[in-house]
């Protein structure tokens, strides 16, 4: 167990190019599961290499228990890695596969038999133990890549993208495996992924990246309600967040026409163009659009054309174009309850919720924070 | 660590039996043999094809097997006899009393041995270095050692003889073996087999703290025995039908191979006798075809176990 410190790392692949990971600076605690999301070729798993010690950091430190790792090789940093591949050894059998680091340490035979039948049970492989990752599915396959990191009881464990080769299914029931096991062997963990349910259900703390940069590193509920910039809300959250730019005028936004009170406070930092960003649960449907009683602040529900209704039985999202919006016109994203229902065609009326309204720079992209 | 079991389901999915996995590759595999269904006439020019590279291949093996078992006078009848009347034994006892074959013979499995050994040794572990160790100057050794497969052989004989002769290790067999144990080929064919495993593995078994020998041992040699089987059968099938260097270095069947002890044989007999030296081929042949027919199975199960990833 230890605690890791990323300070200002950098990895450059080449000169000219801009870094893949550029100074990153992060904090994780002991025992800390840390989640690295991002889109593809944003530098996360370049971070976790660095960690593990298989890039070379260009500038900057990262240190492992107030250790600096510059120069230690990564077998003796004393991390063990999960891989995408699980990049089992296919030559060796399940049992093999796990006692082969500890082999390396020269543990006694009857302690490294002794783990390994303990991590076998934990991860219920004992029927498997004897045979080779050919003969093995998917999800096995992931589970004896768990084992061979478990075992070694490291300082720390990396895992890159563990669950992406597994069917839908299964990658649910391994996350909570995965986040079970992680709370009780209480062992620093850093997880990359791109998958953003991943992130906010096993993650102490997410890090989102974004070319290289780091974003914003909160707890999975901060970083759904108070996005430090636009890139961060519109990764975080499935359906995404609705962003529309929009004028300032008097404290009031407009979001395709229709007016939305900010708070005071807010609107006084925001310049003349602000981007509002909506959730769809953010939305709440009105039967009778009242038009609000200032002359020209216009009517505070929206008329949308529903376009794409996605039923998933508890809810449903419908997708929408404001009614009389061109083609180019951003959709904007809805939830609704089961009771509500809605096909192609039907034109609704919704309205922002108060206290909900996401208000971003239109320039820098930044959240406005009252 | 403690033994309780884990929060969540464990994954019910099993591996599918054999059985129904042989089903469904035969049925692909027949999905994919229809696509090049061409016709009678494609298919009967197929075959005519195959037995035209049958026979360029088998009618001369096929005639020293004969000639071997002929009798003198029948080896330059004509019409060609292809069936040796009376077949004769003579040949063979006549191989083995006229020249010291056994001596050949001898001589042949320690120097191919000897060569075959060193040639994988070394072209195993300088590819090693080559394709997964990190040091300065690597590419410009790469470089070298692939220069060094440009220079055909037959241009280095002459500066080689003179250092060999000079060290006095004529008629020796370290003066054979120590010439022709350099290991371009080897070099180059093992290295691109191991830039082409999975660089995960490789960075897991590090991980694991496997040291660069061990990693070497434990991980990637066996994740690479059909190229190593592919590359030990070509070696040992060309040192053992070596025939410059070893001519050149042998005075007598104290160093001679067995290419080398059948020429001096025809050398004896002059250019008419040939069936003592069709009995001596097909006797060379036999170790390196029954070699061959050992190691073939091998490396055809080891190519498919490794190239399938299901």
């Amino acid at each position: 167990m230890a605690t890791v410190y990323f300070d200002e790392a950098t990895r450059r692949f080449s000169k000219e190019d801009a870094p893949a990971v550029d100074g990153i600076t992060l904090d994780i605690a002991d025992g800390e599961f840390l989640v690295l999301v991002g889109p593809s070729g944003c530098g996360k798993s370049t971070t976790l290499r660095m960690l593990a010690g298989l890039e070379p950091v260009d500038g900057g430190r990262i240190l492992v228990d107030g250790h600096d790792q510059k120069g230690v090789r990564p077998r003796d940093r004393d991390i063990a890695m999960v891989f995408q591949s699980y990049a089992l050894y296919p030559n060796m059998s399940a049992a093999q596969n796990m006692a082969f680091a500890l082999d390396n340490a020269k543990v006694s035979r009857s302690e490294t038999r002794q783990r390994v039948a303990e991590a076998a049970k934990i991860l219920e492989l004992e029927p498997l133990l004897d045979r080779k990752p050919g003969q093995m599915s998917g999800g096995q396959r992931q589970r004896v890549a768990m084992g061979r990191a478990i075992v070694r009881n490291p300082k720390v464990f990396c895992m890159d993208e563990p669950l992406s080769n597994l069917d839908a299914k299964l990658r649910v029931s391994t996350r909570s495996q995965i986040a079970g096991l992680q709370r009780r062997l209480g062992i620093t963990t850093v997880y990359v992924t791109h998958d953003q349910v991943e992130a906010m259900t096993m993650g102490h703390r997410v890090a989102v990246l974004r070319d290289g940069k780091l974003q914003q590193v909160d707890t999975p509920e901060r970083l759904y309600d108070h996005p430090v910039n636009t890139f961060v809300a519109a990764f975080i959250g499935s359906p995404a967040i609705t962003l529309v730019e929009s004028d300032v005028r008097e404290g009031v936004a407009r979001v395709h026409g229709v007016s939305v009170p900010l708070d005071r406070s807010v609107a006084g930092r925001a310049g003349e163009k602000v981007v509002v960003g909506l959730r769809p649960e953010s939305w709440h449907v009105v039967e009778t659009p009242a038009r609000s009683g200032a002359g020209d602040s216009g009517t505070t529900a929206l008329a949308l054309n529903v376009e794409l209704v996605e039923s998933l039985g508890s809810e449903s999202f419908v997708y929408g174009r404001p009614v009389g919006a061109d083609d180019d016109a951003d959709r904007v994203t809805v939830r609704l309850d089961k009771r509500t229902h809605l096909a192609v065609g039907d034109t609704v009326h919704v309205e922002p919720n108060r206290g909900e309204v996401h208000l971003f720079d239109a320039a820098s992209g930044e959240r406005i924070e009252a | 660590m403690s033994t309780s079991t884990i929060v969540g389901t464990v994954d019910e999915e099993k591996t599918p039996p054999a059985a129904d996995r042989r089903r469904r590759r035969r049925a692909a595999h027949n999905v994919e043999a229809s696509t090049h269904n061409r016709g009678p006439v494609w298919t009967a020019a197929g075959y005519v094809g195959m037995v035209l590279v049958l026979l360029v291949v088998a009618v001369p093996l096929f005639w020293i097997l004969v000639t071997s078992f002929k009798e003198r006078g029948d080896i330059y009848v004509r019409p060609a006899q292809w069936w040796p009347e009376p077949a004769t034994g003579q040949n063979y006892s006549e191989l083995t009393t006229r020249i010291p074959f056994s001596d050949y013979v001898r001589n042949s499995v320690i120097i191919t041995a000897a060569t075959s050994l060193a040639k994988i040794i070394l072209g195993v572990l300088s590819a090693y270095a080559l394709s997964l160790m990190r040091f300065p100057g690597r590419s410009i050794v790469f470089i070298v050692v692939i220069a060094a497969l440009m220079v055909p052989n037959q241009i280095t004989v002459i500066s080689n003889y003179a250092l060999v002769a000079q060290l006095g290790w004529r008629n020796t067999y370290q003066g054979i073996i120590i010439p022709l144990a350099g290991v371009a080929f080897g070099t180059f064919l093992m290295r691109n087999q191991f830039l082409n495993l999975p660089g995960e593995i490789i960075e897991a078994a590090r991980l694991d703290g496997a040291g660069p020998m061990k990693l070497l041992w434990r991980v990637v040699m066996p994740m690479s025995w059909p190229t190593l089987v592919a590359f030990a059968l070509i070696t040992v099938v060309s040192e053992w039908n070596e025939y410059l260097w070893p001519f050149l270095m042998s005075d007598d069947e104290s160093t001679a191979t067995l290419p080398v002890g059948l020429t001096f044989l025809q050398n004896n007999d002059g250019v008419t006798n040939w069936g003592p030296v069709m009995a001596g081929t097909v006797l060379a042949m036999l170790p390196i075809l029954v070699l061959f027919l050992f190691l073939q199975r091998q490396m055809i199960k080891g190519l498919t176990a490794g190239a399938v990833k299901s």
